[in-house]
């Protein structure tokens, strides 16, 4: 059985409902898998709790699923540089829980390695920490955040192989490598697919078995805070 | 306050920068943290980090040699060094959250005098998110905040106790403001250093922080 969808649309086929909850790989807008996002901004599905670092740009990545208000309720740690996110949030027309990041990318790869919960030290003693377990070790306290899981993942690679092995590119990873082991279905878009063998299985950033389908795609990769220097400074 | 009082945020980052030690892994934050970058010793060996997933920060790239999949935690443009590395948000918050990280030096809107630090919402105002403060101020051996001492309209922003949600409580180690350097000790905040043309007088004056010597 192939892996390898033809395009976005096929790749999510059958995937979408009412209600679901998606995570979506990526670090403001780099390293995200844009054109599985397009459709899913184009879907007509709504309710959904996402699942991601921050909630794109007003009219690109997650934003588009924003703009067709399909977003129930946010799970991220950051949601600046988007006009109308911060409306329907305002408006409470959406809900957020903010999760400091690091809380959310381990609750995210505790869920992908069936690690129910577990304990840290970050948040002790703010509004985070209220309503969850303190627990003492070694003398200092802890607060116990729990593992996440979703639906469906989304996530961006550079490469992959026809079997799914996944290589990422710079800091295009971000949060594609854990998400990807967290879905209940996890579906990559890549720029490149290669034949099995072309890929040194030392250099594999993630095994093929967190995949469950593939796509290569193009991407427009859009550049928030483009900062330059002049040459000879 | 009216008149900048001290050192100007560029003095205040380059004095910052003599928190830097050799071999040290710091994560700088968004800001005037930024700056002491431009402060880093010739021949000094330090490693940025940035959150986002990546050891080994370089500067911006030239014009037109940008690269989007090559960003900082600011989301800007940056370029890599012979000796980076990249990695996920998992392990780049292992590595912060793990104590492996040095420094932290970050910005604040307020600072207790026990080390408490508020600076990521104001109630009432849209709240953006901690993004990944709360990992780095609870995590990292060492935390510096840069702040103005005091905010727009005069008022101490070094507080015997913080009004606003915090960041991470007990965590700050030293505060470098316009007025000078200050150390989190027993019972209060310790003069470390003032800045040029700042008394001890105007640091009493601009301080709510119980002073101690």
């Amino acid at each position: 059985m192939s892996k390898i969808y033809k395009n976005a649309e096929h790749a999510l086929e059958g995937l979408l409902f009412d209600g679901m909850t998606i995570m979506s790989g990526g670090f403001g807008l780099c390293g995200i898998p844009e054109n599985l996002i397009k459709v899913i901004a184009a879907s007509g599905k709504s309710g959904f709790t996402v699942i991601s670092n921050n909630p794109g740009s007003n009219d690109f990545g997650l934003g588009l699923c924003v703009q067709q208000k399909q977003i129930k309720k946010m799970i991220a740690s950051y949601v600046g540089e988007n006009a109308e996110f911060a409306r329907q949030f305002l408006a409470d027309e959406i809900e957020v829980e903010f999760n400091p990041q690091g809380t959310l990318a381990e609750r995210i790869r505790a869920g992908g390695a069936g690690i129910p919960g577990f304990y840290t030290k970050t948040g002790v003693g703010t509004l985070i920490a209220e309503g969850k377990d303190h627990r003492d070790f070694d003398g200092e306290t802890y607060i116990m955040e729990t593992g996440l899981v979703a639906d469906v993942a989304i996530v961006k690679a550079w490469k992959a192989d026809e079997e799914g092995n996944l290589v990422f590119r710079k800091t295009a990873r971000n949060f594609n490598p854990v998400m990807a082991t967290a879905g209940k279905t996890t579906v990559v878009e890549v720029e490149e697919i290669v034949p099995v063998g072309s890929l040194d299985p030392d250099h594999i950033h993630t095994p093929g078995v967190y995949v469950q389908r593939l796509v290569q795609s193009t991407f427009e990769k859009r550049i928030e805070q483009l900062t330059t220097r002049k040459k000879g400074s | 306050m009216t008149d900048v009082l001290g050192w100007s945020r560029d003095q205040m980052a380059e004095r910052a920068a003599k928190e830097l030690e050799d071999g040290f892994y710091v994560n700088l934050g968004i800001g005037i943290p930024t700056l002491v970058a431009n402060h880093i010793p010739d021949g000094m060996n330090i490693t940025l980090q940035s959150e986002n997933g990546m050891l080994g920060m370089g500067p911006f790239p030239f014009e037109g040699e940008e690269d989007p999949d090559l960003i900082n935690a600011g989301k800007q443009t940056i370029t890599e060094l012979d000796k980076s590395s990249y990695f996920s948000s998992a392990d780049s918050f292992a590595m912060i959250r793990g104590g492996h990280i040095d420094l932290s030096i970050l910005g604040s809107m307020e600072v207790a005098e026990n080390g408490d630090i508020a600076n990521w919402m104001i109630p009432g105002k849209m709240v953006k998110g901690m993004g990944g403060a709360m990992d780095l101020v609870a995590g990292v051996k060492r935390v510096v905040v840069i702040m103005d001492h005091t905010n727009k309209s005069g008022d101490s922003k070094f507080l015997k106790e913080c009004t606003l949600p915090l960041t991470g409580k007990g965590v700050v180690d030293r505060v470098i403001t316009n007025l000078g350097v200050f150390d989190i000790v027993e019972g209060g905040v310790k003069v470390v250093e003032l800045a040029d043309n700042v008394s001890q007088a105007d640091v009493e004056k601009y301080t709510e922080a119980t002073i101690v010597s």
